[in-house]
């Protein structure tokens, strides 16, 4: 019991024992799931393992039927909504790439800034020094510099990736949650993704849900996998992707 | 900070469309009042009054462009907005009637009398106060805005199921405005104006005067929606319009980004309504049917969408074409209508300025394009000729 209430005071983010059905189906079966702060860490797993779904119960678009998600061990996710959470210090990353299309670069940035976001805040701000140079910052680390006049529609799918995780960053997370950032990326683009996700967990935690097991590896984190609504297996990637159970669920044989 | 948001807004088309109009509002009564009317340029005063009723019209479209267009809420219950602020300011001049009505009863309207009325209902009073009534022209809409959008957009409700509601509530409107014992006057609604601040409502000096309102709080209004679309907020709202999860996520409180641009859109109606119902001389419970709001719909997306100054070319150029087609040919305007929307639909998606704008943005970059062209080819000209040497 005290190791428990260790862990989860150590932790930034708790879940213990979520479950969650739709319709009948367990989506989520008594999953318990840490993150300390700092850490980065990848979440495997096959269709319908529920990967989405967690994400969905940490950022608060779906309430869990029974469970405790915790976020720097006081505050209760599951009473707050969307708009909260994510003022809170909570980022999220779809999978499919979401970005304002008919802004630019800039804009989109701009929007996403941790800022006031007040009616009012809103209808009278204007960019102040510090925030331009905020923003100028952020489109060097997504390497976007040059393109911060482009509108958003016209981005590569890589390049849209690359802005939604600047986007992130421009919203100051202490959490981010990233859902595929490499689905639909040449080898080159995921390579930068990688190097640009560790550089991202130096100053906040990351969990990141992905397929591709040679970008998995080149992160070089814990690894946990998820099947059927729980957890299967956590550990190193070799450690994991040697766990007869893991192979049988996902890897294949 | 409000002088920046302010300025914000004058950008180089608005600006032109703000003097067009303000030119209008004052070169038609100038024509109507100054010259004798068997002049040439004599602008005749039913001319006045109908070009007055497009300049409402244009700035209801404006309303709905700023909801519509921007944040995507396709409200097809506009009309009622429009109506309740013609209510409110046909009550005010049901009131400056006075003792002057059929039965000469100096509280009760004539309607009131006719129905057996004994005293004035309590949500009469107050308004024979200018000032009172003029507030309860943006209040009233506005109110019904916030309550119909706090449980709309709280439970967000979206799409074609906000549209389906707000059909609903216009319809609901339309209904009970049609009863007697609502105390509007029922089918009849409310006409037979006299005066407006001591002035009256058939004087062609009125009527010039209300024309000019008309155009300067079209241009006001203009200037409040482009303020509101150049500033940050409005690049919420495209971003509410374009992909609302995001803006959830990262974030803004969605439901009241909604709720505010809808109330202020609604109190741009009630402001149209108002100023719409001294010209008509008459408003009754036809302004809610909800045809009247499609017809909305159908004047943004002629002129397009999502650019503030299409929706007022559509209002007037649709309305100008409904007049004349109406007197001309009456009985091919619905269908001259019909085929107009399909056509817009089909070949102009963007609606005319929306299209135009592209067609500028296309040549601009087709420009730049060649430029650069024809600067490498320049370039490789030299190179080929360095190397010949």
């Amino acid at each position: 019991m005290n190791m428990i209430s260790e862990t989860r005071q150590k932790s930034l983010l708790y879940l213990e024992n979520v479950s969650v059905s739709f319709d009948g189906f367990k989506a989520l079966n008594s999953l318990s799931f840490v993150v300390e702060p700092g850490e980065l860490r990848a979440i495997i797993g096959p269709n319908g393992a529920g990967k989405t779904t967690m994400m969905d119960i940490i950022t608060g678009k779906t309430r869990p039927d029974t469970g405790t998600v915790l976020f720097e061990d006081t505050i209760d996710l599951t009473k707050r909504d969307e708009a909260d959470i994510a003022q809170l210090g909570i980022g999220r990353k779809f999978q499919k790439p979401t970005v304002f299309e008919s802004h630019t670069v800039w804009d989109n940035l701009e929007l996403a800034l941790n800022r006031s976001r007040g009616v009012f805040a809103t209808l009278f701000y204007t960019l102040s020094a510090e925030d331009k140079a905020r923003i100028e910052e952020i489109l060097e680390t997504i390497r976007m510099t040059h393109r911060k006049n482009e509108y958003a529609a016209n981005l590569s799918h890589g390049q849209k990736q690359w802005l939604e995780i600047g986007m992130l960053l421009a919203q100051e997370p202490k959490l981010l949650l990233v859902d595929e950032p490499v689905a639909g990326m040449t080898d080159a683009e995921t390579a930068e993704t990688a190097v640009l996700l560790k550089e991202i967990a130096k100053t906040r935690s990351v969990v990141v849900v992905e397929h591709d097991m040679g970008f998995i590896r080149e992160l070089g984190v814990k690894v946990t996998c998820l099947a059927e609504g729980s957890v299967l297996a956590e550990g190193s990637i070799d450690f994991v992707s040697n766990d007869p159970k893991v192979i049988e669920n996902y890897l294949g044989r | 900070m409000i002088s920046g948001f302010v300025f914000r807004a004058l950008e180089g088309r608005i600006v032109a469309a703000v003097g067009i109009l303000l030119g209008i509002g004052i070169l038609v009564p100038a024509l109507n009042l100054l010259t004798p009317p068997d002049s040439a340029i004599h602008i005749p005063t039913y001319a006045m009054a109908l070009f007055g009723k497009y300049l409402c019209y244009a700035l209801l479209a404006l309303a709905l462009d700023l909801v519509w267009g921007y944040c995507g809420i396709l409200s097809l219950g506009h009309g009622a907005f429009f109506a309740l602020g013609g209510y409110a300011m046909g009550m005010y001049l049901m009131r400056q009637i006075g003792p002057r009505g059929v039965y000469g009863n100096p509280i009760l309207p004539d309607f009131m009398v006719f129905l057996n009325y004994k005293e004035l209902p309590w949500f009469w009073h107050g308004f024979d106060w200018f000032i009172f009534a003029m507030a309860m022209v943006i209040v009233v809409p506005g109110l019904l805005a916030f309550i119909f959008g706090w449980f709309a957009f709280r439970s967000r409700v979206n799409g074609v199921y906000l549209s389906i509601i707000t059909q609903a509530m216009t319809y609901a409107l339309l209904l009970a405005f049609f009863r007697n014992d609502m105390g509007f006057g029922g089918n009849n609604g409310l006409t037979d104006f006299k005066d407006i601040l001591g002035f009256s409502v058939q004087a062609d000096g009125t009527r010039a005067v209300l024309f000019f309102m008309s155009a300067l709080m079209l241009s006001l209004c203009l200037i409040l929606a482009s303020a509101i679309v150049r500033s940050k907020f409005g690049k919420v709202l495209v971003g509410v319009r374009d992909a609302e999860s995001r803006v959830r996520f990262l974030g803004f409180r969605v439901e009241n980004i909604k709720l505010f641009t809808f109330v202020v859109s609604a109190m741009m109606a009630g402001i149209a309504g108002a100023l719409f119902v001294p010209q008509v001389g008459i408003i009754n419970p036809g302004e809610f049917a909800p045809a009247n709001s499609i017809e909305v719909v159908v004047w943004t997306a002629v002129g397009g969408r999502g650019t503030l100054i299409g929706p007022i070319i559509g209002a007037i150029l649709v309305n100008g074409g409904k007049s004349f087609f109406t007197g001309a040919f009456p009985e091919i305007w619905l269908f001259a209508l019909g085929g107009l929307f399909i056509a817009v639909t089909l070949f102009l998606p963007k609606g005319i300025v929306g299209t135009i704008q592209h067609g500028l943005k296309a040549r601009h970059a087709l420009k730049a394009a060649a430029d650069a062209e024809k600067g490498r080819g320049d370039a490789t000209t030299v190179a080929q000729a360095q190397a010949a040497e």
